[in-house]
């Protein structure tokens, strides 16, 4: 069946509405899910291990869904997810703190020696929970209030630093692993091709002509810190 | 994480291998012949439990053994549910859902080196030279948490007093069953195939070390190690090689899997030692499966009193 334009127009408008809605209930499922292994017995014999691992896992799933927007812009041009990625970080950022808590209170029973000692000579807790810190700036400065109180280049330089926490936050994974790398490399991998993307669209940026410039050789402008993203 | 699942597809571990399939109806022959033998029965039945994740044979006449802690025992579930036996995967869960086909008859055992006579053995010959003790022993892992684990086997000196020793012999080197069909594990070099373990020959006659043909009182089952598998309590779970087919004496201390890993992690000896780290993590203290709050661990795993004097003099941080 053809649409008309208006008829269209009405369908994108009720994707537009239920985007939203919909990436926010997917986000919720994995603690669906764990809330159901656990209600039915299915979280192995040694569930707290299970549950730190599950939300660590998700925590590196969703930064690297988050890192994946806007290449997913440069590279197919869509423009949709831009508008979800704010919920999806704070997603990220929602299950590093579960994680983060079920490592406090279920794993180490608020042991603040034992924690203490923990981020100090374990290098892969240290990088781990450096990793959180980094995220929690990002978090708090979350609100369309932050962005404009910050002004927006500085906000959107503050926000970098999510490349940082992913790249620790896939190192902490690195280091826990006893043997089997797999899901880890994945990780990173997935992760360096997004970084690429980011980098190949840096390096090619459009470059803005701005009045009273010196002109490059070729006539074209060199314009100052461009915004990437 | 999370597979997508239809209603009436059966999981990749359900699907009878096709080599297996193929053999259908030597199974029926061994059915009809092992009528005829107990031993037989029991093999097959052993075969057809495990193949179905539930549990083996029960096994006849077993003695209760010395050194048995009254701890509370882990849950058979949980001894048969939580692995880490990488030959049939790295998750946990991976070796009770992908060890279930693992054929375990028939299986041989090879005694060679620095012994009077060297032979390999028949697994089935092996378990009648030995009256089967239960040993419930704490099981510490590397990973910092523990089960409280009723083994049924024979002592390892027993064993090895039997192949009579030369004044040669330092060391007894394991190696484990190396067949990349049916332990998919091994089509990855996660670890370097087979897996190889080894004691010091008089760590190996200390008689906590055991060999472990069952579990709960029944065939071991095939993702805690059947058909025949080390169990020294006082060293970290890695130490327990599973689905032992060698078992050399040597003078020299020989390779083991996990130190060829990464040799600053794991050492040869791998006692439990609460003052000795793992570079990246805590051995202080313990998850003991099914308790929320972590223990401390004991040196030499609690069985200090009868292991320490084999390492007097000796540097535990160097030798860890």
């Amino acid at each position: 069946m053809v649409l008309s334009p208006p008829a269209r127009r009405a369908g994108g408008k009720t994707f537009g509405k239920l985007l939203k809605p919909a990436v926010f209930v997917a986000s919720c499922l994995p603690l669906v899910k764990l809330a159901a292994d656990a209600w039915g017995n299915r979280l192995t014999a040694n569930p707290i291990a299970e549950v730190l691992n599950r939300f660590g896992f998700w925590t590196l799933t969703f930064l690297t869904i988050t890192l994946a927007i806007s290449p997913a812009k440069t590279l197919f041009g869509f423009t949709q997810p831009m508008r979800v990625r704010r919920m999806v970080g704070l997603f990220a950022f929602f299950y590093a703190f579960l994680h983060f808590a079920t490592y406090l209170a279920l794993d180490q029973a608020f042991d603040l020696g034992d924690i203490g000692a923990d981020i100090v000579k374990r290098k892969f807790i240290t990088i781990g929970f450096a990793a959180f810190l980094l995220l929690v700036p990002l978090a708090l400065t979350s609100t369309d209030r932050a962005v404009k109180r910050l002004g927006f280049r500085r906000w959107k330089r503050l926000h970098r630093l999510v490349y940082a926490a992913a790249v620790l936050g896939i190192v902490h994974f690195v280091w826990r692993v006893k043997a089997d790398h797999s899901l880890p490399i994945l990780f990173a991998v997935i992760v360096s091709v997004l970084f690429a993307v980011r980098l190949g669209a840096w390096i090619r940026r459009p470059v803005r002509p701005r009045s009273g410039e010196p002109k490059n050789a070729d006539g074209t402008q060199r314009s100052p810190s461009r915004e990437t993203a | 994480m999370s597979r997508r699942k239809i209603g009436w597809a059966l999981p990749e571990r359900e699907v009878t291998p096709e080599a297996l399939y193929l053999r259908r109806r030597e199974f029926l022959g061994l059915g009809a012949a092992g009528a005829l033998g107990a031993a037989g029965v029991t093999t097959l039945v052993a075969c057809d439990a495990s193949a179905k994740g539930g549990k083996g044979a029960p096994l006849p006449d077993i003695k209760r053994g010395p050194f048995a802690t009254d701890e509370k025992q882990t849950p058979e579930d949980d001894v048969t549910t939580y692995n880490n036996y990488y030959e049939f995967g790295t998750g946990k869960g991976d070796p009770a859902a992908n060890a279930g086909s693992f054929r375990t008859r028939p299986w041989t055992l090879a005694c060679e080196g620095e012994i009077k006579n060297p032979k390999v053995v028949d697994i089935d010959e092996l378990i009648k030279w030995f009256p089967l003790e239960e040993r419930i022993y704490r099981m510490r892992c590397v990973e910092a948490w523990s089960m409280v684990i009723p083994w049924v086997g024979f002592p390892l000196g027993e064993l090895i007093k039997r192949l009579e020793p030369t004044s040669k012999a330092k060391y007894v080197a394991f190696t484990s069953k190396l067949d990349p069909v049916q332990m998919p594990g091994q089509q990855r070099s996660i670890l370097d195939w087979p897996y190889v373990e080894g004691l010091r020959l008089d760590e190996a006659l200390h008689p906590l070390a055991i060999l472990a043909v069952g579990l709960y009182g029944h065939v071991l089952p095939n993702q805690n190690g059947a058909p025949l598998r080390l169990v020294v309590p006082w060293k970290y779970g890695f130490k327990g090689i599973k689905a032992i087919v060698k078992m050399r004496f040597v003078e020299q201390e020989p390779p083991t899997t996990w130190h060829k890993m990464a040799a600053d992690e794991y050492g040869f000896y791998a006692n439990v030692n609460p003052e000795v780290d793992h570079p990246r993590w805590s051995q202080a203290k313990e998850r003991r499966i099914g308790d929320f709050l972590k223990r401390k661990t004991l040196p030499f795993n609690g069985y200090a009193d009868q292991v320490a004097s084999l390492y007097s003099g000796m540097d535990l941080r160097k030798w860890y």
